[in-house]
């Protein structure tokens, strides 16, 4: 493993610029360039026709659905959309690529100069220059078998999937990043949630970043405090999860400064993450030079973006998460605190649509952060996943202001919620878990409790009030936890005489 | 009709006849495979023989005309298909080894238009390999040869599609032309061959060199016979993004029109004279005075940027190709080689599946391409010749100003013998300097039989160009000009070709093994 400097002293003797590209696999019914569907997960090699293997003779036609996606992804990261863009041909063999070229955008992209205002945990707002977003086509992909690495060197034999073949890319590529100090991981972390939130906001990625929805390259370069002169980068690929973008700035960071305060230099190439180790180890030279021989792909015509198509498009963006969360904040009236726990649970939609169905904020807030987050970390998922609805939410609440169900009971009525058993009132009426407050099954577990604790009951009739506590809870027991504990209590000081 | 009468038709008497049900679409079918049969041997125009797809299309066909159903005009007309285009049922080879025995698994979009007609698909035929030569020689299935001479060359890339329709072995044929592949095997057959306007034609399934320069056309015997299948396989195709949502209409009406009173037409300045066979130069100075007789009336123009045409085309075409070429790797269909020694990498199969199924002239122009397209080179290079590009299509631009559509030899010299200009490939691009400016500004051109050169009574081309989407107007001219020349010559040129069976008896047993 490669030697490091501390993370504070790297920090010390070095200015850390930082620049990320940020690959976007669009949720398009169809492939960038073919009909092909483009769909996670199935059998390989079957969501593939002949323009995706890159059979003899076939030939491109854009999807204009992907086009229109990009054109949101720039718009929403404050770009300028070009009226006027073509593609062009990356060439480079690579037994992903079917035609031994992709099909990008080089020197033209759709979108160009625009921004992103990424929020740090404190609340400080970080504004990331975007000077690019472009589209593209995803590679298949590559499993190589045998071999100690998992990589293509050393491999006995590879097996290639074309079912990625094609799917439509954004690519997002940042200006360098430059100001960032101590802050450089955290705000790397930070950028890359909030392009996977813009592009999820949008509707138009799935955005899941295990299945390589979102995928990160992130460069580092370090050097000397005061010099305008940015240092050799490395460029760390496919870092794909927010802790380990951050990891791996982190740890780029402190390698480069160990080469630097040792007098070394650094090699411009990319790096390869290691989750593991969290490390990275040298990938292949990566120079300025790389020739990828370049030119506007020929079987395409240049895409045009009219003022009127991109205003329409303009039209349809969703309200930015940013302005979202402030409005949403305000609304519930949640601490900084209790809000942030609800934005990094991931919960923010599903509380904002139990508020919407007729729940309060802090009902839902206690719902979803409580019961619900505390079971989806038991079965290891996210709360969200967890398969409880805003509605059953709201039932809950409705149940319990009702005097229906108690808490306890609500708890039970929500395991049979998602033991399928049908909605919290069906489970009510099956499981028979309505709380009992019909006067004369109570009186008599009444009678029975007060028979069971002579001497507690003297102390009520002397005027010991707060020791009702007691009976209630023998009710409760004779009861199994169903009856109303509130009128339990009434019964109980009227049958002692006593008033409340 | 006997055998010989009806492989020497025309395809619209043809289909005159096969509507009037006075021959059926079998008889038709079968005589232009026993053609096949007795006189391929000698010629190599085909590469793969379709036997009995033809002519059960041909059958189906007659059952349908018997049953009084309503057909496409050519339906039953037998056609050959260059083996650069993409079918289902036959292999597609490009004339290379690196897709010796690939089967399509889908139909060129212009193949799926020909079965939708009802036309049977009589075999594919030979070519340079990816269409990358003016020889045919430069197939990896051994040359085709010139029916009117087997010593000579049948033009290139489309040798194979123009010596068949030449030697009656089909009364049409699909072509593709990126510098002049269609019109210059014409001009040096003897018969007429048309690349329509850029995007006219879809070019999916045609398997690609230059993308911006290619495009599928008619190989036909007489005008009229390449209008009607230009209607057949023309329009707009969703499957090609370059394709034309309007392109040019009443191509058959034009060629029936047969005026060419007050048209202006311009023979340009720098396509004729120095570095033309005299013959040629006689029989296209003999076509304007034809024209001129017919009330056209025959302006000179010039194209100045012409003359940087063949370099530019140099640079694009290798460049597209060199990107086009690099899907043949060995590692999803065709050939794959092993390297003999050495570790077993996925580049080093690719390299080794590129050199042996790739042939000299098409690794020269990847090598080509590769070295144009490069870092640092990319701007005085590809960048320079698109610039010429621009220059080109401002020449046509000012000279269809002055004129209706333009004139010249198709190309400078009649058919060279075989072996000839092999080892010289300058030379070889020299005989496509007429024909390239058309594919660079992406206007239409037609070659038709302009007569036999004085000096070796071989065949003349002569090229008509017109503007973009006015095909038509050359199916109007060619048609008149056509016209006048057979009433000068008592007939079609092909009358005057030597008798192909005496010559194939000769040469039997010369096929290579396919």
């Amino acid at each position: 493993m490669d030697a490091t400097l501390s993370f504070d002293e790297a920090i010390e003797k070095f200015d850390p610029v930082l620049g990320f590209e940020v690959h976007v696999e669009l949720n398009t019914a169809t492939k960038m360039f073919s009909s092909a569907p483009n769909v996670f997960g199935d059998e390989p090699n079957t969501n593939v026709n002949e323009v995706d293997l890159g059979l003899p003779g076939v030939l491109p036609v854009v999807n204009k659905a992907a086009v229109e996606s990009s054109i949101l992804i720039g718009l929403a990261l404050n770009c300028t959309i070009a009226e006027y863009c073509r593609f062009a041909r990356k060439n480079y063999f690579y037994p992903d690529t079917p035609k031994n070229f992709q099909t990008s955008q080089y020197d033209e992209p759709i979108a160009h100069d625009g921004y992103l205002d990424v929020e740090l945990e404190d609340g400080t707002v970080f504004r990331v220059e975007i000077e690019r977003a472009h589209m593209e086509e995803d590679a298949g992909k590559l499993t190589h078998m045998g071999g100690a690495t998992g990589r293509i060197q050393g491999a006995d034999f590879s097996l290639v999937d074309y079912n990625r073949a094609g799917v439509p890319l954004v690519e997002i590529v940042t200006k360098p990043i430059e100001g960032a100090g101590a802050r450089a991981p955290e705000l790397a972390k930070a950028y890359v949630a909030a392009v996977r939130e813009v592009v999820k906001n949008l509707g138009v990625s799935d955005a899941k970043m295990e299945r390589g929805n979102v995928r990160c390259d992130a460069n580092v370069s370090l050097r000397p405090y005061g010099r305008e002169k940015f240092g050799t980068r490395s460029e760390t690929k496919n870092v794909n999860s927010l802790r380990a973008v951050e990891h791996a700035v982190r740890h780029e960071i402190q390698r480069h400064a160990a080469v630097l305060d040792g007098g070394g230099t650094i090699v411009q190439e990319t790096r390869h993450w290691h989750e593991d180790t969290k490390s990275t180890t040298s990938g292949r030279p990566k120079s300025d030079a790389d020739d990828y021989r370049y030119f506007p792909e020929p079987d395409l015509v240049p895409i045009t973006a009219s003022y009127e198509w991109v205003e329409s498009l303009r039209a349809r963006l969703p309200e930015p998460p940013a302005e979202r969360r402030k409005r949403l904040k305000e609304a519930w009236g949640y601490s900084d605190l209790e809000f942030r726990d609800v934005v990094n649970a991931g919960l923010m939609d599903e509380i904002e649509e139990t508020v919407a169905a007729g729940a309060s904020a802090s009902v839902a807030r206690k719902w979803w952060m409580g019961e619900i987050a505390r079971r989806a970390k038991l079965a290891d998922v996210d709360p969200a996943a967890l398969g409880v609805t805003p509605a059953v939410v709201v039932e809950l609440d409705s149940l319990i202001r009702e005097g229906k169900i108690n808490d306890k009971l609500a708890r039970e009525v929500l395991d049979g919620v998602l033991a399928g058993e049908g909605t919290p009132t069906e489970v009510v009426d099956k499981r028979g878990l309505a709380v009992v407050s019909d006067d004369g099954a109570l009186q008599a577990a009444i009678d029975q409790a007060l028979a069971a604790q002579p001497d507690v009951a003297d102390k009520i009739r002397g005027g010991k009030v707060q020791a009702v506590g007691a009976i209630v809870g023998g009710v409760m027991k004779v009861t199994k936890g169903q009856a109303d504990a509130g009128r339990v209590r009434e019964l109980i000081l009227q049958t002692l005489g006593v008033s409340a | 009709m006997t055998n010989s009468e009806l492989i020497r038709s025309s395809a619209a008497n043809l289909a005159t006849r096969l509507a009037a049900k006075e021959i059926s679409a079998v008889e038709v079918t079968q005589a232009h495979l026993d053609r096949i049969a007795a006189v391929d041997g000698a010629l190599n125009a085909f590469l793969h023989i379709n036997t009995d797809e033809a002519l059960s299309v041909a059958a189906d066909v007659d059952a349908r005309r018997a049953h009084g159903e309503d057909l496409h005009e050519l339906a039953g007309v037998p056609i050959a298909v260059k083996d650069l285009i993409v079918t289902i049922g036959q292999p597609t080879t490009a004339g290379s080894r690196i897709l010796d025995g690939w089967h399509s698994p889908y139909d060129a979009t212009v193949v799926r238009k020909l079965r939708e007609a009802r036309m049977p698909i009589l075999g594919k035929t030979n070519l340079d390999e990816f269409a990358m030569g003016s020889s045919t020689e430069h197939s990896a299935f051994g040359p085709t040869r010139n029916p009117w001479d087997l010593d000579r060359i049948p033009g290139g890339s489309g040798g194979g599609s123009a010596a068949a329709v030449a030697a009656f072995e089909a009364p049409l044929a699909l072509g593709t032309d990126t510098g002049g592949s269609i019109r210059q095997p014409g001009a040096v057959t003897g018969t007429v061959g048309v690349k329509p306007t850029y995007g006219a034609v879809s070019r999916y399934g045609a398997i690609a060199m230059a993308s911006s320069l290619d495009q599928i056309g008619p190989v036909s015997r007489t005008v009229l016979d390449s209008a009607l299948l230009q209607e057949v396989i023309g329009g707009h195709d969703p499957f090609d993004s370059t394709s034309l949502t309007d392109p040019s209409t009443g191509l058959v009406a034009a060629a029936r029109l047969g005026n060419v009173s007050g048209m202006k037409i311009g023979i340009i300045r720098e396509l004729h004279g120095e570095g033309y066979q005299a013959g040629v130069e006689n029989r296209f100075n003999e076509s304007l005075e034809l024209l001129k007789q017919a009330g056209a009336e025959i302006v000179e123009v010039s194209c100045p940027n012409f003359q940087y045409a063949l370099g530019a085309y140099y640079l694009i075409m290798p460049s597209e190709a060199s990107s086009n070429l690099a899907k043949f790797d060995g590692v999803r269909f065709g050939l794959r080689t092993l390297p003999g020694d050495g570790p077993m990498t996925i580049e080093r199969v690719m390299g080794a599946t590129r050199a042996a199924g790739f042939g000299d002239e098409v690794k020269r122009r990847i090598i080509l391409g590769t070295y144009a397209l490069s870092a640092g080179y990319y701007d005085a290079y590809y960048g320079s010749a698109q610039k010429v590009r621009t220059l080109i299509q401002q020449d046509f631009n000012a000279a269809f100003s002055q004129t209706d559509v333009l004139i010249s030899p198709t190309a400078p010299t009649t058919a060279f013998k075989l072996g000839e200009k092999l080892d010289d490939p300058l030379a070889m691009y020299l005989n496509d300097v007429a024909t390239i400016p058309a594919n660079l500004a992406g206007v239409p051109g037609l070659s038709l039989p302009g007569g036999l050169a004085d000096e070796d009574g071989l065949p003349v081309g002569i090229q008509l160009l017109a503007p973009a989407r006015e095909d038509a107007r050359l199916y109007r001219v060619g048609a008149v000009l056509e016209s006048l020349l057979e009433q000068s010559w008592g007939g079609p040129l092909l009358d005057q070709a030597p008798e192909l069976a005496g010559a194939a008896a000769g040469l039997a047993g010369t096929k290579e093994a396919k």
